[in-house]
């Protein structure tokens, strides 16, 4: 596919002290309007991968190609950065700016748009995610989930095609992992995210591919239909309940149980 | 700096007196303007006035009057070494005689300078810029035009002075829980060590996070400040009127 966003080839990637090779010939494209999940267990590279495709880091072989030209040096990557947005890990990391309009225009601002304009954009982006009220808080006293929303709000000010995200719904609590997801389904943008969450993947993802020992390989996601009876733990408070239980679970004094048969 | 240990949660001031309505570049200069002219002052009716003025100050930015007195207290007690020492260190006619030494009458007269020329400055400081918020000081700051440099020094390490203090309370609670108790033996400098050694390592690794997430938005070495402030006729008028005063008390303390 020539219209790719992103074209990798053969990329190996070394840490400089270790001389731990965490990446290992992977090639990956990324198309217009896929969303894929990059899957794989802790150390195996993935963050190392998003950060080659931006040039945060350099590989040691194998050539980026992002948007139609192949990237080698730190000033091939400013307008790949412009246009595939990273969102990290720790949104700490990312918001540094003391206020959230300020961070959200620092984007807009670099790319050379004037101050009113950096504002507007950055007040509009912001109301896309219903944040329009989170202008002029102070970023280091937001919530987890509230700058989890913040930092994506800045990178999606510099109007990017591409989202590269680092485990988004990391360290969020249900509410705020689906609110996060409900924005992220809405945009038009291209995906590579990394996560571990299932449902987040299950609810986001057109494909996924598995990095391995230094390999990336085409996961499969599907969804097996299948009927089973089995048990959730939960925890709700007493008399909260909207629903019934088979006759195996533990005895609750404030609401009835079906006739169900045993657990599997 | 007074707002720093109370934010409140929406980062306002927790009261509204009359000096925060003022622009903030304003009475970041009033208070530099109080200051050059307060300790270029000798006489002490002179500084007697400006000690007056700044209480109106801080009377005007309704500043709490306990913690202010605390802040007054710590400084005036750092002071009062010099302040004991001085009658008997400066020569002069003497007014009291304690075996070999005496205290002169213009060494007591300096103390008294002293005293009064600290407590009016930082009295005013803290009406007039210490009820700022911190970013907003350095906005102030950069309006003004103070170094761009030394501006994003000062708005980063606000930013993130709060999370190394996390770091650091985190790992001295890892610390905690595995009994770990502060005593003067070598395993405990050693722990206390590695705790400094391991906030320094994980602060080096997280500016270069930083760097990477601000390259990754397009920095390039410049930044850019949004914060926009505008004077109004009230500014002019007050910031008139304040320096007005201050030339007033300089003529006649100099010239009077």
């Amino acid at each position: 596919m020539s219209d790719a966003f992103f074209r990798l080839r053969g990329l190996t990637f070394a840490y400089l002290g270790s001389g731990r090779t965490v990446l290992d010939g992977v090639d990956f494209d990324l198309a217009p309007g896929e969303r894929v999940a990059l899957v794989g267990g802790n150390g195996a590279g993935k963050t190392t991968l998003l950060h080659l495709m931006v040039g945060l880091a350099l590989p040691a072989a194998g050539t980026v190609e992002a948007f139609g030209k192949v990237r080698e040096a730190e000033a091939d990557f400013w307008d790949v950065r412009a246009r595939a947005g990273l969102l990290f890990q720790d949104p700490d990391d990312q918001l540094f700016c003391p206020t959230v309009i300020e961070d959200v225009a620092f984007g807009p601002l670099n790319l050379g748009k004037s101050r009113h304009e950096a504002v507007a954009i950055a007040r509009r982006t912001l109301a896309a995610l219903a944040l329009e009220d989170f202008a002029d808080r102070i970023t280091h006293r937001l919530s987890g989930g509230e700058k989890r929303l913040v930092s994506l709000a800045a990178v999606l000010a510099m109007s990017p095609d591409v989202l590269l995200l680092d485990e988004p719904t990391n360290a969020l609590d249900a509410a705020a992992a689906e609110r996060l997801t409900a924005h992220l389904q809405a945009l038009p943008q291209a995906m590579l995210f990394v996560s571990h969450d299932r449902a987040f993947i299950e609810q986001l993802a057109t494909r996924a591919v598995h990095l391995e020992d230094g390999k990336l390989s085409a996961a499969e996601i599907h969804a097996h239909p299948h009927t089973h009876v089995h048990s959730h733990f939960h925890v709700h408070a007493p008399g909260m309940a909207d629903h019934s239980h088979d006759a195996s679970a533990p005895a609750h004094p404030d609401h009835e149980h079906g006739a169900g048969s045993s657990n599997d | 700096m007074n707002r720093v240990p109370v934010f409140n949660a929406d980062g306002r001031p927790t009261r509204e007196g009359l000096v925060q309505g003022f622009d903030p570049r304003l009475r970041i200069a009033a208070a530099a303007a109080f200051a050059v002219v307060t300790v270029s002052l000798h006489r002490l009716d002179a500084l007697a006035v400006m000690l007056g003025i700044a209480v109106l100050l801080a009377l005007a930015a309704r500043l709490p009057l306990g913690p202010t007195l605390r802040r007054l207290a710590a400084l005036d007690a750092f002071m009062a070494v010099v302040l004991l020492t001085l009658p008997f260190s400066i020569a002069g006619t003497a007014f009291l005689t304690l075996g070999p030494l005496s205290a002169s009458w213009e060494g007591l007269f300096r103390a008294i300078e002293i005293v009064l020329k600290a407590n009016a400055v930082v009295l005013t400081v803290l009406a007039l810029a210490g009820t700022l918020e911190v970013v907003t000081v350095g906005h102030a700051l950069a309006a003004l035009g103070a170094p761009r440099k030394l501006v994003h020094l000062f708005l980063l390490t606000v930013r993130y002075i709060g999370a190394l203090r996390d770091q650091y309370a985190q790992l001295r609670d890892a610390m905690r829980v595995r009994a770990f108790r502060l005593t003067a033996s070598w395993h405990a400098w050693r722990s206390l060590g590695w705790l400094f050694g391991m906030v320094m390592v994980r602060s080096a690794e997280r500016a270069d996070r930083v760097l990477m997430a601000m390259k990754c938005r397009g920095y390039r070495g410049e930044m850019h400040v949004v914060a926009e402030m505008r004077l109004t006729a009230a500014d002019w008028l007050a910031g008139a009127a304040f320096l007005g005063i201050l030339a007033a008390v300089a003529a006649w303390g100099f010239l009077g």
